[in-house]
């Protein structure tokens, strides 16, 4: 009875739709997918909620890993810190510990992450800048100095050098007193993004992988509560990929991860539950919380029916979002603090476990004391003002979202096949085809902003031409000179013979392919440096150079 | 941005352009969007990659014979890397290669570059049209 009036509607809708003017710009994401004017339930076909949702907590886990969400706890406010000494960054550390935050996040400077001293020639300008210099296992016990380890859960952002900081913090834990069975914490370790977009690459694919899967291997039998790796999309995207790429590339680095694990000999469900992800939140709020959505389905099913992962926390993607650094300007800085702000309500609503909000002034410099301020009360207003926490995904059953979801995860599993189709995840990265697709997309992207398709407000639209500068943080200059003398003194102290004994012994067990954890614990307390050790793993697994696909 | 017939009108040959990234920061994004802009407008581009040395930067500048050289750097390192490179780019004689600076570079420090003898500086966002204009103002 009631079906002629629907359709009744739908027509005088549909008439009035065309009558009626619509803004020149064309309407799709961020990413270009176009979009609808409507959604209705006839976009739903074959809609069931039992397969595509679930409830919170279930398999496939579209509505959230919990069952209750973020009513029960909220996610992990983690802001990323680091810069100068390890001296400074314990003090911003300890600042931002004060101020309510509830994880510590670590950068480490470009050096560090590059597996180079703070007295390499390349490491000129650049010790102390983006981050924490660490150099031996002193910097480390300086970093987290006062800081109770078993208590507060400390993430890594480190990837081409992580197995060697890794094996630095756990050392430096187990001898300040702490049980490695208590560590909680996150090591960025995802080397795979670095070749598709990042660039801190060293060795090529194939043993840079092997290093990750060492610190999984290690950490499960004797770290158990760490993330070993934080499968990261965040880069991927802020190269200029779509969402559907961020998506898709990570969760087939992820693939790779695993599969490289079974391949040691490891079973699925004693690693599979520590794999964690990193995803961007950038500014289209529907494309983003959809990401996410099929992000947690995808995962589920490739781990219960491609890897007959038999645990229920195997099958659940847990994520860390960041709000997208690329979407911000460097015009009217202050406008950035709103962008922040709908993208980290996109990551909550998406259903984040940690979450970083990016300050207004990033585009400028590194993140001023007030602008960091702002930037973690952003997360405090959404977290306890807006409400977005009281009932569980909350755009559940949408058409729209719903429909997006689906999208999304359906153009993802077609990137998976064309992954397949170029002989799996290394010969695509050696041949490019990650970085094609990626430069593509960032192109298109910018071609969208010049021919003002896409307006950017204060860039390409709404400019204004008097703006007042905002103040920045100033850099202590002297960190660089500090960081050398101190590393100095170091190479005076320690004993020669143990730092001879120890490399000799990393380069045996990495020449015979054992797991390299134990012997790097041992050149940390021998006070090997970070580029020291990996110096002797270079000249067995030799460096990538990117060839013609730049 | 399809290739435009006037660029190549304007003289006998392409303006040619080395583009760089010093320093170890990985962002390269901006510099492959302006490579690939300025070819499509029809430069002659020469995109010399990641953690490029001053030293290869300098004997790029030459063996190409380049009008100009760009260099990308987000890493803060500027005022640190780009007054040795502009040193030893006159010390090899390519000191009338002319050069601009993409990245991120507070406003004091663009005053202080232009003054070492960049030409100009691009921050993130600017149109591609700017640096094409710029370029062929100051061929």
């Amino acid at each position: 009875m009631s079906t002629p009036l629907i359709s009744d509607a739908k027509k005088r809708w549909q008439q009035e739709l065309a009558a009626a003017p619509s803004r020149p710009q064309p309407a799709t994401t961020v990413s270009g997918l176009p979009i609808e004017p409507l959604y209705t339930s006839d976009d739903l076909d074959n809609f069931s909620d039992e397969k595509r949702l679930g409830y919170p907590g279930q398999y496939p886990f579209a509505r959230g890993v919990h069952a209750n969400m973020h009513r029960g706890q909220l996610w992990t406010m983690r802001q990323f810190a680091g810069y100068g000494t390890a001296r400074q960054t314990n003090e911003r550390f300890r600042f931002l510990l004060e101020k309510g935050q509830t994880g510590l996040s670590t950068a480490f400077d470009l050096p560090t992450l590059m597996g180079l001293d703070s007295d390499h020639s390349q490491s000129r300008g650049e010790v102390g800048r983006l981050g924490v210099a660490v150099d031996t296992i002193d910097d480390v016990r300086q970093l987290f100095a006062g800081i109770d380890l078993e208590q507060v859960s400390v993430s890594m952002t480190i990837n081409a050098p992580a197995f060697v900081i890794m094996a630095y913090y756990v050392a430096a834990a187990v001898d300040g007193g702490f049980d490695p069975r208590k560590l909680r914490g996150t090591l960025q370790n995802d080397i795979l993004k670095e070749f598709h977009a990042q660039n801190e690459f060293i060795f090529p694919p194939t043993p840079s992988v092997k290093l990750v899967v060492d610190v999984i291997e290690y950490c499960t039998k004797h770290v158990p509560l760490w993330n070993t790796v934080s499968i990261s999309g965040y880069h991927i995207r802020e190269a200029g990929s779509t969402a559907v790429q961020e998506l898709a590339f990570t969760l087939a680095d992820g693939m790779h991860y695993v599969e490289q694990c079974l391949e040691r000999g490891m079973n699925v469900d004693d690693f599979a539950p520590r794999l964690s992800f990193f995803f961007n939140a950038h500014n289209d709020l529907f494309e983003e919380l959809a990401k996410y959505r099929a992000a947690r389905r995808l995962w589920a099913d490739l781990m219960k029916n491609r890897y007959h992962a038999q645990r229920e926390s195997s099958w659940k993607l847990r994520f860390h979002a960041q709000t997208a650094g690329c979407s911000l300007q460097d015009k009217q800085p202050e406008v950035n603090l709103m962008r922040v702000a709908y993208q980290a309500m996109a990551a909550v609503l998406g259903g984040c476990q940690s979450l970083h909000t990016n300050s207004m002034d990033e585009t400028l410099a590194l993140p001023s004391e007030h602008a960091a301020t702002l930037a973690l009360r952003t997360q405090q207003v959404l977290a306890y003002e807006t409400g977005v926490t009281n009932t569980v995904d909350p755009l559940g059953g949408s058409y729209f979202v719903e429909t997006l979801t689906d999208q999304i995860q359906q153009q993802a599993e077609e990137y998976f096949e064309r992954i397949e189709q170029h002989h799996g995840m290394v010969a695509a990265i050696e041949t490019g085809f990650f970085r094609r697709e990626i430069g593509d997309a960032a192109f298109a992207f910018q071609q969208a902003v010049d021919a003002k398709q896409k307006v950017l407000v204060g860039v390409n639209d709404f400019q204004q031409p008097d703006e007042k500068p905002l103040p920045l943080l100033e850099l202590d200059e002297s960190a660089e000179r500090d960081q050398l003398q101190s590393l100095e003194q170091i190479k005076k102290q320690r004993s020669r013979d143990d730092v001879r004994r120890t490399t000799d012994e990393l380069k045996r067990v990495a020449e015979t392919g054992t797991n390299v954890m134990p012997a790097l614990m041992e050149t940390a307390r021998a006070r090997v440096t970070v580029g020291e050790s990996m110096q002797v793993l270079e000249e067995i697994f030799g460096r990538y150079r990117l060839g013609a696909a730049w | 941005m399809s290739l435009r017939l006037d660029s190549m009108n304007e003289t006998d040959r392409p303006q040619r352009i080395v583009l760089a990234k010093i320093g170890l920061d990985g962002h390269d994004r901006g510099i492959k969007v302006v490579a690939r802009g300025l070819r499509d407008h029809g430069f002659h581009v020469i995109y010399a990659g990641l953690w490029q040395a001053p030293e290869a930067v300098v004997q790029a500048v030459a063996d190409e014979d380049a009008d100009w050289l760009g260099i990308s750097i987000l890493s803060g390192a500027h005022m640190t890397l780009l007054p040795d490179l502009l040193n030893l780019l006159r010390q090899q004689g390519s000191g009338n290669v002319k050069v601009m600076v993409g990245g991120i570079i507070p406003e004091a420090d663009i005053q202080k570059l232009q003054q070492l003898g960049v030409t100009g500086v691009f921050g993130p966002g600017t149109p591609m049209e700017d640096i094409v204009e710029f370029l062929r103002e100051r061929r």
